[in-house]
Formats: C-alpha cells, sequence, structure tokens
C-alpha cells in the first residue's frame, strides 16, 4: 500500500465517546459531508429532522414498540456452553440472528422508515450488499406502505439470489447494479445517484455507519439497542460485571458500532473490530474521501479506490465507517481481519457445538474468537462477547459449494 | 501512466507556473463575457484516448473559452453512464492525475484549463501538493464536485496559495442564502448545477437550468455558467438568455466514446459555438 500523504487535517473539538458528532460530523479527523451540492440540502433537512425524532419520546416510544412487537425486540444474549468448554474462554452471543428479517439490520430500517414517514417521503431506496440489508429496507417499506428500490451490485445478486426475490416478494424492485466492481461499493453510487435525483419524495435508506453526515451517526444511534441491550444483559448474567473482550465482524460496521456503544465509555471491556480479510480497511487502508466521508480506504497508489473481496458480499466493502476509523486512531477499539478459511470453519463449529448457524459475516467474529482464545488477546478464563449480526441461512447454499469444493480434493 | 504522445502542431511550451495562472480563468472569463460573449466551457475525460491532448487543441480552436478535462476517478459518484464510461475506459488505458497533468503542461493552446476532479484524488496526494502540482501544469482552475462550502477549508487554502481558481456549484436544491455564500467564495466562475441528476444528455432543457442562472447571477457578479443536462446547441442557447455561458460535457463525450474522434469533437463545438454567437443580441 501507499504511504499516507500530507494530511489534509483540521483539529476538531473533543467531543465525548461515541456521542454527538455535532453539526460537522466529525468523529475525529474522520467523517464529515462530502458531497455534491445537490444533496447538501438533503442531508442538512435529514440532520435536523433526525435531531429532532431522537430527542422526542414519542418517536422513541413509537420505534421501541415497532421493535418489540414487529421486530422481536428484545434479542437474547446466548451461553455457549460447549464452545466456551473447549475454548477455555467463556463465549456469550447477542442473538441478533433472532431479530425479524433475520439480522440487525432491522433495527435501522424501522428507524430510518419511521424517520422518512415523519419528514413526509414515500419512497425508499437503500443498497444491499448480502441483501440483509436490502431484505430489511424491502420489510420496512412494506410496513409503512412506501415505494422501496433496491441497488445491489450484479456479482451480488448472483451470489445472493434467494435474497433477491425475498425482496421482490416484498414489493421491492432490484435493480443489479454493472458499474465498477459490481459490488457493494457501486450499489452506494448507484443508489447515490437516483438520490440525486430523486432526493424531493425519496429517502435514502443507507444501511450502514457511513457515508455522509448525519448516517454514521443515525445509524449507530438506531443500532445502540444492540449494545445497551447485550451489556444490561451481560452484567445480570455475569452478576454485574462486564465482558473482558467484545467482538463484533465490521464491514461498514453497524452492528460492531451498535454493539461498542453501549460499551464504550461505560466500561473497560476491550472493543474488537473483525474485518474480512480483502476487505480488510484498517489493516491496509489509508485516509481518504468516498461516499461523503473522510475515513480509511482501500486505495492503490493514485487514490483509486480498489475492490474489495471475500466470501460474504456483507463485508466487500473497501473502506469502514468513519467512527471505527476514529476509535482505531484513539485506541478505544481494535481492528483485525479474518481469512475466508477460518471463517468457513468458525460457521461450521458454532452450528456443530452450539446449534446455530451464523451468517457468513458474523462467522467473521468467531473465527477472531477462535483464533485469539488462551491468547493474550483473550486470556483463559475471560468473558467475550460476540455479537452474531445474522443468521446463516442465506450461505447455506454457498458453503456447501465451497465444502464440497474442499473435500472433493480442489483446494485453492 | 498517460503517454499520449505531443500532439502533432503542440508547442512544447514552458509549464506555465502558478504566478501565470493567478486570475487567469476569471479575468478571461470576464472579458469574454463583458465583451458580450457567451461563454463555451466543453468538457473532455483526460486520458480517453490517444489523441486525447489533440482533442483539447481542437475544442480550443473550435471557440472554447476554457476548456474543462476531467480526472477520471473509480468511483464517479455525480456522473451518469456516459463519464462513467469515459472514466472507467481512460482508468483501464493506465490514465493516471500526474499523467494527465505531464500532457497538460506540454499544452499551450492560449484557452484556460480547469481541471475537475473528485477529492479523494487531491486528499490522497495532500491538498497543497496536489494543488502544486496542477498549477504548475498550467491549469487555472479546479472543480471538485463532492467537496461543499463546509468541506472546502484544506483545499481552498491550499488552491488560493497556489493560484488555482476554485470553481463552486450551485445546485437547484441550494437555499438562497447558500447561494450567495457559495457564490461569494467561488473563483473563476460559479458553475450552476442544471438540473437535479447526475450528469448526463437530456432531451430537453429543465426549468430548473433557468431557474438556477437566474438565482445565481441575481447575486453574484461572477461569471455564471450552467452545465448537467445541458446538451444540444438550441438547450446551450436557451439557458444562456440568462446565464452568461454553458459547460458541455456528456453529448461531448458521448460522440468520442462513439469514434468521432477530435474532429468530431470540434465539429459538434463549432456548432455550439455557432449558436451561442448568433444569439448574442440577447443581452
Amino acid at each position: 500500500m501507499t504511504q499516507r500523504g500530507a494530511p489534509d487535517r483540521e483539529v476538531p473539538p473533543a467531543a465525548p465517546l461515541m456521542g454527538d458528532p455535532g453539526p460537522t460530523g466529525r468523529f475525529g479527523e474522520f467523517g464529515g459531508r462530502f458531497v455534491p451540492e445537490s444533496l447538501v440540502p438533503a442531508c442538512l433537512e435529514l440532520e435536523a429532522a433526525f435531531r429532532d425524532a431522537w430527542g422526542d419520546p414519542s418517536f422513541r416510544a413509537e420505534l421501541d414498540g415497532i421493535l418489540h412487537s414487529f421486530g422481536g425486540r428484545p434479542t437474547p444474549v446466548t451461553e455457549c456452553v460447549r464452545l466456551s468448554g473447549e475454548l477455555g474462554v467463556r463465549v456469550l452471543l447477542k442473538r441478533e440472528d433472532l431479530a425479524h428479517t433475520g439480522s440487525h439490520k432491522i433495527n435501522n430500517v424501522v428507524g430510518q422508515g419511521l424517520l422518512a414517514r415523519r419528514m413526509g417521503k414515500h419512497r425508499l431506496i437503500a443498497e444491499t450488499g448480502a441483501g440483509q440489508h436490502g431484505v430489511a429496507t424491502a420489510t420496512a417499506a412494506a410496513l409503512f406502505g412506501m415505494d422501496c428500490v433496491v441497488y445491489m451490485g450484479e456479482v451480488d445478486t448472483r451470489r445472493q439470489e434467494l435474497n433477491v426475490f425475498r425482496m421482490e416478494l416484498l414489493g421491492a424492485e432490484v435493480r443489479p447494479v454493472s458499474s465498477g466492481s459490481r459490488t457493494l461499493k457501486d450499489a452506494v453510487n448507484e443508489a447515490l445517484r437516483d438520490w440525486v435525483a430523486s432526493v424531493g419524495d425519496t429517502h435514502y435508506c443507507l444501511g450502514s455507519v457511513m457515508g455522509p453526515h448525519p448516517y454514521p451517526w443515525m445509524v449507530r444511534e438506531l443500532q445502540r439497542v444492540v449494545g445497551d441491550e447485550a451489556r444490561e444483559q451481560c452484567r445480570t448474567l455475569l452478576g454485574g460485571r462486564d465482558p473482558d473482550v467484545v467482538v463484533a465482524c465490521a464491514g461498514g460496521g453497524s452492528n460492531a458500532a451498535g454493539t461498542f456503544a453501549g460499551f464504550a465509555d461505560r466500561t473497560a471491556s476491550a472493543l474488537v473490530g473483525v474485518e474480512a480479510a480483502g476487505g480488510a480497511a484498517l489493516t491496509v487502508g489509508v485516509p481518504g474521501v468516498l461516499h461523503g466521508m473522510r475515513s480509511i480506504l482501500m486505495q492503490d497508489e493514485e487514490g483509486q479506490i480498489l475492490e474489495a473481496e471475500s466470501i460474504s458480499a456483507g463485508l466487500d466493502y473497501p473502506g469502514i465507517g468513519p467512527e471505527h476509523a476514529h476509535l482505531a486512531a484513539i485506541g478505544r477499539a481494535r481492528y483485525e481481519s479474518a481469512g475466508d478459511e477460518e471463517v468457513v470453519e468458525a460457521f461450521g463449529r458454532l452450528a456443530r457445538s452450539e446449534g446455530i448457524i451464523p451468517a457468513l459475516e458474523s462467522a467473521h467474529a468467531l473465527a477472531w474468537v477462535l483464533r485469539a482464545a488462551g491468547t493474550p488477546a483473550l486470556p483463559t478464563g475471560s468473558t467475550v462477547l460476540v455479537t452474531l449480526s445474522g443468521r446463516g441461512d442465506k450461505d447455506v447454499g454457498q458453503v456447501r459449494d465451497i465444502l464440497r469444493a474442499t473435500t472433493s480434493g480442489s483446494r485453492r | 501512466m498517460t503517454t499520449a504522445a505531443q500532439p502533432a502542431g503542440a508547442t512544447a511550451a514552458q509549464p506555465a507556473g502558478a504566478t501565470a495562472a493567478i486570475g487567469h480563468l476569471e479575468e478571461r472569463l470576464r472579458q469574454m463575457r463583458d465583451g458580450g460573449r457567451k461563454l463555451l466551457v466543453p468538457y473532455v475525460t483526460g486520458g480517453l484516448d490517444d489523441e486525447w491532448l489533440l482533442t483539447v487543441e481542437g475544442l480550443a480552436s473550435a471557440g472554447a473559452d476554457a476548456i474543462e478535462i476531467g480526472i477520471p476517478f473509480s468511483d464517479p459518484m455525480i456522473d451518469g453512464p456516459t463519464i462513467q464510461e469515459a472514466s472507467l475506459r481512460a482508468l483501464r488505458r493506465g490514465t493516471t492525475p500526474e499523467g494527465i497533468l505531464a500532457d497538460l503542461a506540454r499544452l499551450d493552446t492560449g484557452t484556460p484549463l480547469v481541471v475537475m476532479t473528485y477529492y479523494n484524488l487531491i486528499a490522497h496526494n495532500g491538498p497543497r501538493r496536489m494543488a502544486g502540482i496542477i498549477a504548475e501544469a498550467g491549469v487555472s482552475g479546479v472543480i471538485v464536485p463532492d467537496l461543499p462550502l463546509e468541506e472546502l477549508g484544506p483545499w481552498a487554502d491550499a488552491a488560493d496559495e497556489a493560484g488555482l481558481a476554485t470553481v463552486l456549484l450551485v445546485a437547484p436544491s441550494t437555499p438562497p442564502g447558500r447561494i450567495a455564500a457559495i457564490a461569494d467564495r467561488s473563483r473563476g466562475f460559479v458553475y450552476g448545477v442544471g438540473r437535479m441528476g447526475v450528469t448526463g444528455e437530456q432531451a430537453e432543457l429543465a426549468d430548473s437550468a433557468r431557474e438556477v442562472a437566474v438565482r445565481v447571477t441575481a447575486v453574484t457578479d461572477l461569471p455564471v455558467c450552467i452545465g448537467i443536462g445541458v446538451s444540444t446547441p438550441d438547450q446551450a442557447v436557451e439557458v444562456c438568455g440568462v446565464a452568461d455561458g454553458v459547460v458541455v460535457g456528456s453529448a461531448l463525450v458521448r460522440r468520442l466514446l462513439d469514434g468521432e474522434g477530435p474532429l468530431g469533437a470540434a465539429r459538434f463545438v463549432r456548432s455550439l459555438r455557432q449558436a451561442l454567437d448568433g444569439g448574442r443580441t440577447r443581452r
């Protein structure tokens, strides 16, 4: 990778850890609002609307009510008895796989759907990688009676065919994106292009803690419920103590941000985000600006954005949310990566030892736990909370194909 | 690398240097505007093909008042299919920002050059270093479409220091108070975005193009050029009933993608020029 160029950093005012990033949307030197002028008024309007709604008890009560009666919240924390015995580390899972639509994405889309309705918008657009956010957005659109268009990289529509059909069943239109690398980053570009032309009646329901301000902040706040619930559930399970380590997978990083938000400034728990080895922005990336934000991005020596590539469509993003870049910079969280092979191993191991089939995305977090158990990062006898961001039903076909190819001797 | 050979007829001029660029763009455009001429700013994607420098020279002799050169980026968020394809084609040829600028440094058309690029290609090198390289290439203005007023600071300072004019955009969605603030900070000219949407050819001029022109010309003395959705000589004349000029991108780049070459590009720009000159009496 390249040397970091001369930075154009400004000195930001000190903000509380995982708090309100203020009108500039800065997390340390990251974040901001790097969008075409056409979209600036929409971002300002959205920020004002979210600030207003988030401070309105009736909005919060309605959101909580829907997440409870429709979304299945609160999700439980499950103790992995057999796996803990095998690893010598107490493993707890925050079960977002049990939320409606099968992942944490529902928390975000119900919140943004309600907000869109409050703003008088009747059309939702979204990008999706693995299809989880697309399915969730299509679900919210059905729930609120809105039109819905989901942009999905052409490559991903093939990898996640069933999710395409699920979205269509829910009444959404899925538009395959054939520009660029035909994956998640290009789907974001295409959704932004749609939004520039449709901003009057359309809300862009962005799926992760990325994009221009207020998205990274808003999506983290809408996902904070994961971390807040988990913290209290852990304290009940652990006799008032917090887990030693809290782990979540990170593509854009929304389940990790929601999880970390519950722990960052209220506990001493170590925070670990796990990226896909082929999309490990925080391992191989450098600061840059893409999709409206300044963050850490995988780039070539000229500053062109590189294509991420991993087994999980949901983590195939060459960047990470700006707040994660900040948490890494100040050392409050650290970021690791997991390779495809160990991820498939973790996927099968959780299924066999605990009766839970995780999403391939979530299996990245588990893969790190398997690797780190018994090392100083996760010592024997310690307790780790893993956010299981989604269920693996969508990935079963893909894993079957990989395992068949492996056992038939054509490994690599 | 952009390895386009020295185009026939180009003089191997020394890089113009920062001092030559200061005020060059704005002075030139004001002069033309005040002389009653409607401004024509064609856009071409840098490094698009082997002949792209010949194309630039051809546009200059066909009556362009300034030429906008796109430095291709992997993720052109505000561009429609035509410019996306051109960017991709250029990148596949190995085009790099520094290669384009090195090529431009060898040009001497007498027509001001403005480069358009996304902010990451600037941020990656650092604004100060990039401003220096751009200015040394003899370019006089820069358009960064994903850098709105609030994020302008580090770049605008570096650009000012290097004597580069940072051209800012006003959109149909921009509220009145903000238009004045943008026009106040813009240098060279103000780029009025003709329609809510990405770059691309349109069968008809959007009402918003005229509206933006009216609103921006009302608050600034800077030249105001309308781009995005201005595709034909008729549309150019129509919007110049209010605006000082037009930026024409996709309609020109599509001709290049279709293989019309420098001659076809020049022919098209000449037709825009003639139409605009015929409409001179409007103002």
